[in-house]
């Protein structure tokens, strides 16, 4: 059954060309390079549009490929995998545009450029993956593509940054690996969605599912940074800003809470893994996390490593959602993995701003910085906002969900942790919002200027400017039809059957 | 026809390197990479051409003289000596292209370059003949031949680190083909025949079979360089030069390799026991680890890619544990196809990614001039295809995805836990972690910076492509296994035992 097959491969292979090529390309052909990268990233979005459309009017694209033996690549579109790829090919066209300006001049951005695309091949082959197999070989390549952009400043710092993250992420990898062996010896080839054959299984087999679970679970929350596994992300943090915005936003840590989602729903089923008793000690996890990364975040100065434990918390959002049994909870979930998304990488976008156009890198430097940078802290308070979980925005939308989740799996201590999560996310951002608006500036700003109306280079602003729009507009068009919400809500509901 | 075509593939799979060698010993120095270039393309060529006629006619093979085993002396090809004629002649066309650019610079010249073409088809028709014999003299001449030809290149740069490492390797070779010589002799001594498949036919399990065995076994894993025999390799694969290091790594311990897979399912089936193959297991898996171990700790980057073919020979050998169980009485066995698969992709694998792995590292010390690991500093900007092509191969050592090394290792854990015989896992995991550390130091070198920038030396540009060429080929064959499959099916020992349709059920 290959049906409309070449899609769903065409848009794996819209950033992997492209990333390929550019490695051939001299450093000095900037035009080139830059044409067949937004090239690539607008066909990207393009087909993922059309894919939707498609989907809409009921067609099916899948891509089947047999390796050898039982070993298959598998890619197809579900609702879920077109949220997360539309999340990725979206972000991939705005973060170009920002890395091409935030780049500007620095040496070796064939490189950069051309491993930049690689990744977001990986994710995007992450999200269109339609069994554990092809999942597994994506996340892999994921890791081994992102590894060059966190080393890519060449530092004693960024080399030991890479070290670390590699032991993890490999660590992780190579964990993974014997759980999907063994989910295979176990069960065969299991597409994503075929969670009867594992379910009928739970009685004869339940005790070694139960392990199975959290060998997987184990694999995939190195890169979702769950405590204690979460060690890498803070390091990671030396790389240039668009790498971060993007590691933080959709590829490597979304790649591990979107694997959990795939490994709870669409792997074990939600029945299943109630029934096995794991979702109770992961969303315990989930919470630690959760507060944990929170007060680390308290006590950080540098606003990309704040930034960082923020991610570690509210990354968990997504696991917690998964872990509470129930409609609303899943439906919390999945609206953050997209939520979450637009509004970190709008954080990361306006840091990166402010240490390239005025070299500011810790937040006690940030008093006044509002007046100089208007826009940019616009966008930042905007999202800033979303996380602490103010309405209209965004964050307030999944956070809503999660609660009442909890609420209605008679899990009420969901809404305290995400109540004081809020708090805490409120003590760590207000700060920093209430010290760029109304504070007075201590310092001198540098006068050079990279635009001469502009506070910065347009292609450094607006993205940071869509993304904070989007999150608002994700927030405000929540209960139209197809919003991301709506979209969540009917994954859901092809997770839970109608009793 | 296409039977009579396959007869004539096989006799031409051996006369022409053959041929192609004593040519070179006879034309001007000048002329013999020209030569030596295009007898490799007509063995490549020849041995696609038979790739394809096996999978149309099944096996075959040529009897010399028309005389029948026991009698004459017969050539015999299905798909395990395929898949090994195939990875020499991929393998070896590549690294031949390699060797006539890397023999032109001055850092080459000095010794006795002048014979690595007519000493490399010898080695080359050696191991053809290997591939192809059935008969257990026969194996033994082309063993011994095999032996002599790799000692004989890996001294060739004339260096006093070589001649000493080179004399050891030598050593270890005779030792392990006497060992050998003596088991054929036994063997020849119990049932009056040496013919492989005529054997297997006759041949009884009793106290002489399994000395023999066990002679011919030890023999040929010293000349595999197993673990605990695998003293020889590290000196003499780093000493040498970079293409030969390449070829010794790459093709010549698998010849005694795939010997050693041919006498244990086709031979000696009827004298292997559970605790024969789960003794090499054993040693397999302790060459996984110390392999692996050992080359984290080197200091030297041809030294530790040498150890690190120790410890991915260890892989190879995890092949017969699990595939040994089916004698145990186990039955219906739907792991057995994946160990096989696995083991032998394993060793194809392996084959392209240790020949990129050394090609590369060759460019590297050509262009710094030494071979430490420190002083790789910032080569990433200024030799990018060429790291490119090591972190390729490194991704296929790893084992990870899409690589030929992926494809191989997950079917080996696969049947380690269909098998029930879990206790392999942790090993499998556990030395890709220890590549994954050697990889990345190499990498993580070659991204650093440095204050003092040293000139590099210019590199022939054909070296750079043809390593990258080779590290292409680790993942690509992780793309295609079925192929390759299908191809190993031919003549399969479990070609009936199992339908690889039918894998993976509960």
């Amino acid at each position: 059954m290959t049906d409309n097959g070449w899609i769903p491969l065409a848009i794996v292979a819209s950033s992997l060309i492209p990333g390929v090529l550019i490695f051939f390309l001299a450093e000095e052909q900037r035009k080139l390079r830059t044409t067949l990268n937004l090239s690539g990233a607008i066909l990207k979005v393009f087909l993922v549009g059309v894919v939707f459309l498609g989907y809409l009017r009921g067609e099916e694209y899948a891509f089947r490929y047999n390796i050898g033996v039982d070993l298959e690549f598998f890619l197809r579109v579900d609702l879920l995998a077109l949220l997360f790829a539309a999340l990725s090919s979206v972000l991939w066209l705005l973060t170009t545009l920002y890395a091409i300006a935030y780049l500007e001049g620095s040496a070796y951005r064939r490189r950069f450029f051309g491993f930049f695309s690689l990744c977001v091949t990986a994710s995007t082959g992450i999200a269109l993956a339609g069994n554990v197999v092809t999942f597994f070989i994506f996340y892999e390549f994921l890791t081994l593509t992102t590894y060059p952009l966190v080393v890519h400043r060449g530092t004693e710092k960024a080399l030991q940054a890479g070290k670390t993250y590699l032991w993890y992420t490999i660590g992780g990898g190579t964990v993974l690996f014997v759980g999907v062996v063994w989910l295979f010896v176990l069960a065969g080839s299991v597409d994503f969605g075929d969670t009867e054959l594992l379910a009928s299984m739970a009685d004869e087999h339940g005790p070694q599912l139960f392990i199975l679970f959290w060998v997987l679970l184990a694999g995939l929350g190195v890169k979702a940074a769950l405590v204690p596994l979460h060690g890498w992300l803070p390091v990671a943090m030396v790389a240039p800003a668009p790498v971060s915005a993007l590691l933080h936003a959709v590829a490597v840590v979304k790649a591990g809470a979107f694997g959990i989602l795939r490994i709870v729903y669409d792997v074990f089923g939600v029945e299943l893994a109630v029934s096995l008793g794991v979702l109770t000690p992961l969303a315990v996890l989930a919470g630690v996390t959760i507060i944990y990364g929170s007060l680390r975040a308290l006590a950080q100065d540098d606003l990309k490593k704040r930034l960082a434990y923020s991610t570690v918390s509210q990354l968990s959002y997504i696991a917690l959602g998964a872990a509470t049994p129930g409609m609303l909870a899943t439906v919390g979930a999945l609206a953050h993995l997209v939520h979450q998304g637009l509004m970190k990488i709008t954080l990361f976008f306006c840091a990166g701003n402010l240490a390239e156009t005025l070299h500011l890198h810790k937040v006690s430097e940030l008093n006044g910085v509002g007046r100089r940078m208007p826009l940019t802290m616009g966008a930042f308070t905007v999202a800033a906002f979303g996380m602490i979980g103010l309405p209209p925005i965004a964050g307030f939308v999944s956070k809503w969900y999660l609660g009442l989740g909890g609420l209605q799996s008679g899990n009420p201590w969901v809404l305290v942790i995400l109540l004081s999560s809020s708090v805490l996310n409120a003590a760590y951002f207000l700060p920093i919002v209430h010290a760029a608006w109304f504070r007075p500036p201590d310092r001198e700003w540098h006068t050079h200027r990279k635009s001469r109306f502009l506070e910065t280079s347009w292609m450094l602003l607006l993205p940071a400017l869509a993304t904070a729009i989007l999150s608002l507009a994700v927030g405000l068009f929540a209960a139209s039809n197809w919003s991301v919400l709506d979209i969540a809500l009917k994954i859901a509901e092809g997770w839970y059957p109608q009793k | 026809m296409t039977s009579e075509l396959l007869d004539r593939l096989t006799v031409l799979a051996v006369i022409l390197p053959v041929t192609g060698a004593l040519v070179c010993f006879l034309v001007p120095r000048s002329w013999r990479a020209g030569v030596g270039l295009l007898v490799s393309m007509m063995i490549a060529l020849t041995t696609l051409v038979m790739a394809f006629a096996l999978m149309a006619v099944g096996v075959g093979g040529h009897e010399f003289g028309g005389w029948a085993a026991p009698l004459g002396i017969n050539l015999r090809l299905d798909g395990l000596s395929c898949v090994f004629l195939l990875m020499t002649a991929f393998v070896g066309l590549p690294v031949g292209v390699y060797a006539a650019a890397y023999y032109t610079c001055p850092d080459a010249h000095g010794g006795a370059r002048q014979l690595f073409w007519p000493l490399w088809l010898f080695l080359w028709a050696a191991m053809n003949g290997l591939y192809l014999s059935a008969d257990l003299f026969n194996l033994y001449v082309v063993i011994e031949v095999l032996g002599l030809a790799a000692v004989a290149l890996a001294v060739l740069s004339g260096h006093s680190s070589a001649l000493v490492a080179g004399l050891r390797y030598l050593l270890a070779a005779l030792v392990g083909s006497m060992a050998y010589l003596l088991g054929v002799a036994l063997m020849y001594g119990s049932f009056g025949t040496l013919d492989l498949y005529l054997l297997a036919q006759v041949i009884e399990d009793g106290f002489t079979v399994r000395v023999a065995f066990a002679l011919m076994l030890a023999g040929l894993m010293v000349k595999t360089a197993l673990f605990p025999l695998h003293f020889w390799l590290p000196s003499a694969h780093a000493s040498a030069q970079a293409p030969v290091s390449a070829i010794l790594s790459a093709l010549v311990i698998k010849a005694s390799f795939y010997l050693i897979i041919r006498l244990w399912v086709d031979v000696f089936a009827v004298s292997v026991t559970y605790a024969a193959g789960q003794m090499v297991g054993v040693l397999g898996a302790a060459a996984v680890i110390w392999g692996s171990y050992q080359a984290l700790r080197q200091k030297r980057l041809k030294l530790m890619i040498a150890h690190s073919t120790v410890g991915q020979i260890g892989y190879m050998f995890l092949l017969f544990p699990l595939i040994t169980v089916v004698y145990a009485g186990a039955g219906e066995a739907p792991w057995l196809i994946y160990a096989w698969t696995g083991g032998i992709y394993q060793a194809l694998a392996h084959g392209f990614a240790k020949a990129a792995l050394f090609l590369a590292v060759g460019v590297y010390v050509l262009a710094v001039g030494n071979d430490e690991r420190d002083s790789m500093v910032d080569l990433v900007g200024r030799l990018p295809m060429t790291t490119f092509a090591i972190a390729l191969a490194g991704v296929s050592l790893i084992g990870l995805p899409p690589s030929g090394g992926f494809v191989a290792k997950w079917m080996l854990l696969k049947a380690a836990f269909a098998s029930g015989q879990w206790w392999w896992a942790p090993v499998v995991v556990w030395g890709s972690f220890l590549t994954a550390g050697y990889v990345f130091m190499v990498l993580r070198q070659a991204f650093a910076p440095t204050t003092q920038r040293v000139q590099l030396r210019p590199v022939p540009r054909v070296l750079e492509i043809t390593a990258l060429l080779l590290a292409v080929g680790a993942i690509v064959i992780g793309f295609r296994a079925e192929e390759v499959l299908i191809l190993l099916d031919v003549g399969a020992p479990f070609a009936e035992a199992v339908d690889p349709e039918q894998g993976g059920g509960p």
